[in-house]
């Protein structure tokens, strides 16, 4: 039997030289720095997730019916009479929100290690394309099931183009296909969900990867392996502090996956729609133009975005600048590695007023998210009693807008006029793990 | 750095995970339902989803359908022979493989209530299992209502009250001087006591609550045993990397 695969492997290797290098480029000689930590398991877990609504979403294409008409009533056929439908069907809605989980937490580690600085910007462009075609992809992904916060949300989150001046209502239009979202939009939505932004999320996720591999992995000390000690078990010319990532980071990664499905699976079976938060209310009732749902908002993590979006005042008479400040917060995540001057890439060795500063983005994108999602229009009563609640949810909101842009422009001054005091860095990477 | 430090940091950080998974389970719609009862449903519950399933085709059917739910799948899932459902339960002369549809000619009942009753099957996942309970223990007699009846949780709701004959007929106080329900008071007992009553529109929203979501009984059912092998599958996975990490220092 081995012989058979080794004649296989041969005949392979015959016709297509290059496969064994290729697969030791990047898996038995792709030298990992041998110290990372919790942090390190998101992107494969992001890998594995993709996988998951690529697979979950053929299923679902078969049985699913993308028309104003028949998607909702399609949505309630893969719940109840296709075997196992609600099971693909939740590993999907489920999968779609745990996406997001796994991204965040993957951005963050690349901003708290500094993962995204000289030799590796290309790798955080890459990793920001995917993010925003994800975000595209996760929008039109959630009108589909043609449910009344579907269509609500849809109209909401298009309408916000109808804030550019001049073009706005006529690009609106050409967006929806129509007046209102109808037949005509989500048949288009339909069609970029399954096909169009999945094969562009695919090829950015392989040059992502492609192009990490060029420069090598950083790690949570933010020490260049490369430039260390040379010479390690598997090779005289390979960093001393890499290990080979398969099969050592494969292994890893496969506990990390286990954990990581054990938290899906019991979402999957026992809160599939997380307390309203993963899938809502009002998507059990069908799209209707006439009936507005009682409070339209996106789900949990379009939020932060969202929020900004609602708490920019409108002036010179338009409101396109709510929309001009949320691509902005986004557009300011990609210049990252030019706002950070500093040469310490990790928050190890970086400065206290960086860590301060850090701590403080990460509460005001949580408190931009709790303003999206409306927990501050339900907690200020409460904590506060009977205050003027669009005053007080907009000082709040307007805050922490601030803060999130704040960060950045910190960043910059902070690193840019020399204000931080790092800590040495040390020559090899110290083992945490 | 020592052993038992490393493992301190691994827990935070993993507490710290654990704890964002948790606070996002917070509902996301507080305060639409901080004025309502608790149903206590259950869909796991057979008996309570057998009696549900009787009273909804006793006093609910006349006017709501549930077109995603089939006489065959109650069958099924509410573990009834099909004589049974077929017998007790389908009185509009439908095939076992039919869904629940109402006889009710939606035109007249438009004309009749001032709109058509709603379709149920999802009812209890666009509102909640805690919404359909209170709604159905607060109804009251409202004489400046046009259908005699009112309701604290769905004011001015277009369905006369049709359990009025098992509970009976609560009427409301009002705050002095305004229109303003404060309480509801049962004035006239029915066929039921109070508990008794409470525990048939609890048996009622189970029946809901499954027939919004049937899929809630197989997950519940193979939930467990995905869990369990996942654990397995975890630990075993755990060990492969301590082996194969042994010789990394």
């Amino acid at each position: 039997m081995a012989n058979v695969f080794t004649n296989i492997g041969d005949w392979v290797t015959e016709r297509a030289p290059n496969m064994m290098p290729m697969y030791r480029k990047h898996m038995t000689e792709y030298y990992a720095p041998k110290n990372f930590n919790l942090w390190y398991y998101f992107g494969s877990l992001a890998i594995v997730v993709l996988v998951n609504q690529i697979v979950t979403g053929i299923f679902l294409t078969m049985n699913y019916n993308p028309s104003a008409a028949g998607a909702f009533d399609s949505v309630q056929y893969i719940m109840r009479d296709v075997e196992w439908g609600w099971l693909i069907r939740y590993m999907h809605s489920t999968g779609a929100s745990l996406f997001f989980v796994v991204v965040f937490l993957h951005m963050f580690r690349g901003i708290m290690y500094g993962s995204y600085k000289k030799p590796r910007e290309l790798v955080w462009l890459l990793g920001m394309l995917i993010f925003l075609v994800l975000m595209a992809e996760a929008f039109m992904g959630y009108v589909l099931p043609w449910g009344n916060m579907s269509f609500w949300g849809a109209k909401v989150i298009v309408s916000l183009f109808g804030t550019i001046p001049v073009i706005g209502g006529t690009l609106v239009e050409w967006i929806m296909g129509d007046f209102l979202p109808a037949d005509a939009t989500l048949n288009r939505f339909f069609a970029l969900h399954v096909i169009a932004l999945p094969l562009v999320l695919l090829l950015l996720v392989v040059l992502h990867i492609a192009a990490l591999h060029e420069v090598g992995s950083n790690n949570p000390d933010g020490v260049e392996i490369k430039k260390g000690p040379k010479g390690n078990r598997w090779d005289a010319l390979k960093p001393a502090d890499g290990i080979p990532f398969h099969p050592y980071y494969t292994v890893k990664d496969l506990f990390g996956v286990g954990f990581f499905l054990l938290i899906a699976a019991f979402i999957i079976f026992f809160a599939p729609t997380f307390g309203g938060w993963f899938l809502e209310h009002d998507n059990s009732i069908m799209a209707n133009n006439l009936v507005t749902p009682a409070e339209i908002k996106p789900v949990w993590y379009f939020t932060p975005f969202y929020a900004i979006v609602r708490m920019v005042p409108s002036f010179l008479g338009t409101a396109v600048w709510g929309v001009l400040a949320m691509f902005g917060a986004i557009a300011v995540l990609f210049l990252m590695p030019w706002f950070d001057r500093g040469q310490v890439k990790s928050i190890r060795y970086r400065g206290t007023g960086y860590k301060v500063a850090l701590g403080v983005f990460v509460i005001a994108f949580l408190g931009l998210g709790a303003v999206g999602a409306g927990i501050t229009a339900e907690v200020i009563p409460e904590w506060f009693g009977n205050v003027d609640l669009t005053t007080w949810e907009n000082a709040f909101g307007r805050l922490m807008t601030l803060l999130y842009f704040g960060f950045f422009a910190f960043l910059w001054a902070y690193t840019h006029f020399g204000w931080e005091k790092t800590k040495p860095v040390p020559d090899r990477v110290t083992m945490h793990d | 750095m020592t052993k038992r430090q490393i493992t301190m940091k691994h827990f935070l950080s993993s507490a710290a995970l654990a704890l964002g998974l948790l606070v996002g389970t917070m509902p996301a719609h507080a305060e639409g339902e901080s004025g309502l009862l608790k149903s206590g449903a259950d869909v796991r519950d057979q008996a309570s989803l057998q009696r549900g399933a009787k009273l909804f085709f006793n006093y609910c059917v006349g006017c709501h359908s549930l077109k995603y739910v089939r006489y065959s799948r109650i069958s099924e899932d509410l573990g009834l022979s099909e004589q049974e459902v077929m017998q007790n339960l389908n009185f509009t002369g439908a095939k076992f493989d039919d869904p629940v549809i109402s006889h009710m000619p939606a035109e007249s009942a438009g004309k009749w209530f001032g709109k058509a009753p709603p379709d149920l099957s999802l009812e209890a996942s666009a509102k909640s299992s805690d919404w359909v309970y209170t709604y159905l223990n607060t109804f009251y007699l409202d004489p400046h209502s046009p259908i005699g009846w009112n309701n604290t949780t769905l004011p001015n709701a277009a369905m006369p009250f049709p359990l009025w004959e098992l509970q009976g007929m609560q009427t409301a106080e009002y705050k002095p001087g305004t229109n303003e329900v404060e309480k509801l008071e049962l004035s006239k007992p029915g066929k039921l006591t109070p508990a008794q009553f409470q525990q048939a529109t609890r048996d009622l929203t189970s029946f809901l609550e499954y027939a919004s979501e049937p899929a809630a009984l197989q997950r519940h059912h193979y939930g467990i045993w995905v869990l369990l092998f996942l654990a397995f599958f975890t630990l075993l996975a755990y060990m492969l990397k301590k082996e194969y990490w042994k010789d990394v220092h």
